[in-house]
This record gives C-alpha cells, structure tokens and sequence, in this order.
C-alpha cells in the first residue's frame, strides 16, 4: 500500500502536473481583483469565496491524469494480478492524489489570500476549510476520474460530472469563509468531505473493473 | 494439483461469442499454445486465465499466482527500466537483477522506459514476469518484436522455468517452441 502512495506521489512530483493546480489558483487570485475593482472591502467580501471556486477548479485539472494512464499501460491489470483489490489502489490513489494537491494548495492559498487582502481571521476560517474540504475534492477527483478512464474526451464531461457533487462543498466552504464565530460550516463541510471520502475508495474501484470488460 | 483449469469456459466480447465450452488443463511443468486468426479471442483466453475477464460460461480455477505479459508494458514511462521493474519486483518481494541479466536487459537499466524500442520494451515485460516468482505465466504474444537473440532468451527461460515446475500458457500466431505444448485452436 505504501508503496502505490509513494509511486502516486511520485507521478504527480515528476509530471509536473503537481504544480498545474497550484499555478492556476495563484492565476485566478491575481486575475480576480482586476475583474471586481481593487476595492479593498468588496475584495475582502468576496475574495474567499472566489478562492473556494478557484480551488474546485484546480481539483478538476488532475482529472485525466489520475486513472487513465494506468489503465492504459496496463498498471491496473498488473495490480489486480496481484491480488490487489481495485478498491486498495484506489485508496492508494486517493492519499497520493491529496497529498499531492491538499496541502500545496493550503500553503498556496496564503500568497492567494495576501493578493487580493484578505484579513487574518478570514485566511485561517478559508484554511481551515481547505483542510476539512480539500479531502472531499480529492475524492471526487478521483470517482471522476475513474468513471471517465478509457473514454477519448473526458475533460468537458468530468466537469459536468464532479461539478453537481461539489456544490455541497463549496457552499459550506464559502459559507464558513463568509460566518463570523461558530456556524457549524466547518462541522458540516468536513462530514461532507468524510462522507466522500468514504465512498470513493469502493465507487472508484467499481469503476476500474467494470472499465475492464 | 493443477495450475489452470479452465472448464468449459465459453467468452463473449462486445456481444459475439468468440468461443464455447473450452477445456484446459495446466500442470505444473505444462505448457499451452493458443494459436487462431487475429480476433479469434487469444487475447481474451489469457485475460480469462489471468481473472481479469469473467467467463461468459463455465470455471476458471487458478491454484497459483499468475504472471501477466501482454501488449501493455505497465512500466512508468519516466522511470530508468531498473527502478520501473523494481516497483513490481518490490510488490512480489522479488529482486529483478537476474530476470534483467536473463532477457539482456542488464546495459539498459539506466535508460528510463519511454525510450525504449518495441523489442525492448518487450523483453521488459518479459523479465517483469521472469522476475515475479509466478508458477503460472500467461504470455500474450510474447515473441512479438523480438529479435532472434531475444526469441531464444525467451525459449531458454519459458524451458527453465518449466523445468522447475512453473506452467505456461502463451498465445501467439508465430511458431513458439514450447515442446509438448498442448495446442488450443481458436475460431
């Protein structure tokens, strides 16, 4: 197991996929204040919430990359050989897949934050929702991706299939960005995030076998 | 006590029967050649052999670990050829030097896999099996890009793996020498 994380991360440290994501969050939070005006106060407003869209769509980027090329050169046939259950590589894949984009995107969204003036108290409210969410995006990436291995275009119909599912995600996100004091965003975004995380490992693993016939 | 058995196993792919009520029987030592026009379902026989398609109709009883070389090479394309078979080497707790050294594979260990020739690539996915330790190697056309060199390495490895109780069953349109192999004709 260890060793399927380590080769994902791997992957995603090579292909220089990692750093994708990450340079389209930062592009989106320097793009953001000449599309709304550098109004300090509306920018604080709607500045998390223009994060929390930015980091949705950098978890849709990865998409193609995550299941299809090991589907194609064979890896998923290999591991299941050896009596590696789908759902164990796509467990594997899942950690792989957040430690890779999860936490860079935390750090990111310190520099993103500082672009378009966030104050304080709102970047730990957004980190704190990065953590708690980050994971859930993952997962979805990850269902999405598996789904749509083996297909020729899947970019146009990833989206429209993790899109939908996510929308949970960024309303409590944005929401616990927005709340001042406790609102139980951040309780209810992580059990959203658990819950997706919960199932990925078993739909995505469901998917890479009937992928295979 | 059998490796393979396959008892009137019938495939369906994409809605045609490919075929019906096939019977083969693997032991330890054995060999099979699968031999039949392009589409007569090679390919898929040793798919069913290996589990990673479900038989249509009839058993598929496997009693070893299988080795798989087809036309995918599932190495990481970035990866020196070393390090890429030493990941599944890694998983079958296995060490691919000698498998290397056995398909003449040992100069190119640096050189990562995208730059690999079909022949070579080939005689990597052959030493990914050699190196697993599997009694049963299911080998989709293994002799295909294969220089004359490399067709007797393969030769000398399917006999030296026979030799010491490990079965084959390898489906090719060329001539494979697999003495006493059982023939399974399809289509």
């Amino acid at each position: 197991m260890s060793a399927l994380v380590r080769r994902e991360l791997r992957i995603a440290a090579t292909g220089g996929s990692a750093l994708l994501p990450l340079i389209f969050f930062l592009l989106v939070a320097t793009l953001f204040p000449f599309a709304v005006g550098p109004d300090a106060p509306l920018l604080a407003r709607t500045g998390g919430g223009a994060l929390w869209m930015a980091a949705l769509l950098a978890a849709l980027l990865p998409v193609d990359r995550l299941v299809e090329p090991d589907r194609a050169a064979g890896v998923l046939d290999q591991l299941a050989l050896r009596g590696i259950s789908e759902e164990s590589v796509a467990l594997a894949k899942l950690g792989g897949h957040w430690l890779s984009f999860g936490p860079p995107l935390m750090l990111a969204a310190i520099p993103a934050a500082a672009l378009i003036k966030l104050p304080a108290a709102v970047l730990v409210r957004l980190e704190l929702g990065l953590l708690a969410g980050t994971p859930g995006l993952a997962a979805l990436s990850l269902i999405v991706a598996a789904l749509t291995s083996g297909l020729r275009t899947t970019g146009a119909l990833a989206g429209l299939l993790m899109l939908p599912l996510a929308v949970p995600i960024l309303i409590f996100g944005a929401g616990l960005v927005g709340a001042e004091g406790d609102s139980g965003a951040l309780k209810l975004l992580a059990a959203l995030s658990l819950l997706y995380v919960a199932i990925a490992p078993f739909a995505a693993g469901a998917a890479i076998r009937a992928a295979r016939d | 006590m059998s490796l393979l058995a396959l008892r009137g196993v019938a495939c369906v792919r994409g809605g045609r029967r490919l075929f019906e009520g096939l019977d083969l029987v693997l032991e330890p030592g054995g060999a099979a050649l699968i031999a039949g026009p392009n589409g007569a379902g090679k390919s898929s026989l040793i798919r069913l052999a290996a589990g990673l398609l479900r038989a249509e109709a009839g058993t598929v009883e496997r009693s070893a670990p299988a080795a798989l070389a087809d036309d995918n090479p599932a190495l990481d394309a970035k990866l020196g050829l070393g390090r890429a078979l030493a990941f599944w080497s890694g998983l079958d707790g296995a060490d691919p030097a000698a498998a290397m050294a056995a398909m003449g594979l040992a100069p190119l260990a640096q050189v990562p896999v995208r730059m690999l020739s079909t022949g070579q690539r080939k005689r990597a996915a052959l030493a990914r099996v050699l190196a697993s330790g599997a009694p049963l190697w299911l080998l989709d056309e293994p002799a295909n890009g294969l220089d004359a060199d490399g067709e007797a390495r393969l030769e000398a490895a399917i006999a030296a793996h026979r030799a010491g109780g490990g079965a084959v069953l390898a489906a090719s349109h060329q001539p494979l020498p697999l003495a006493g192999a059982a023939r399974v004709r399809l289509g």
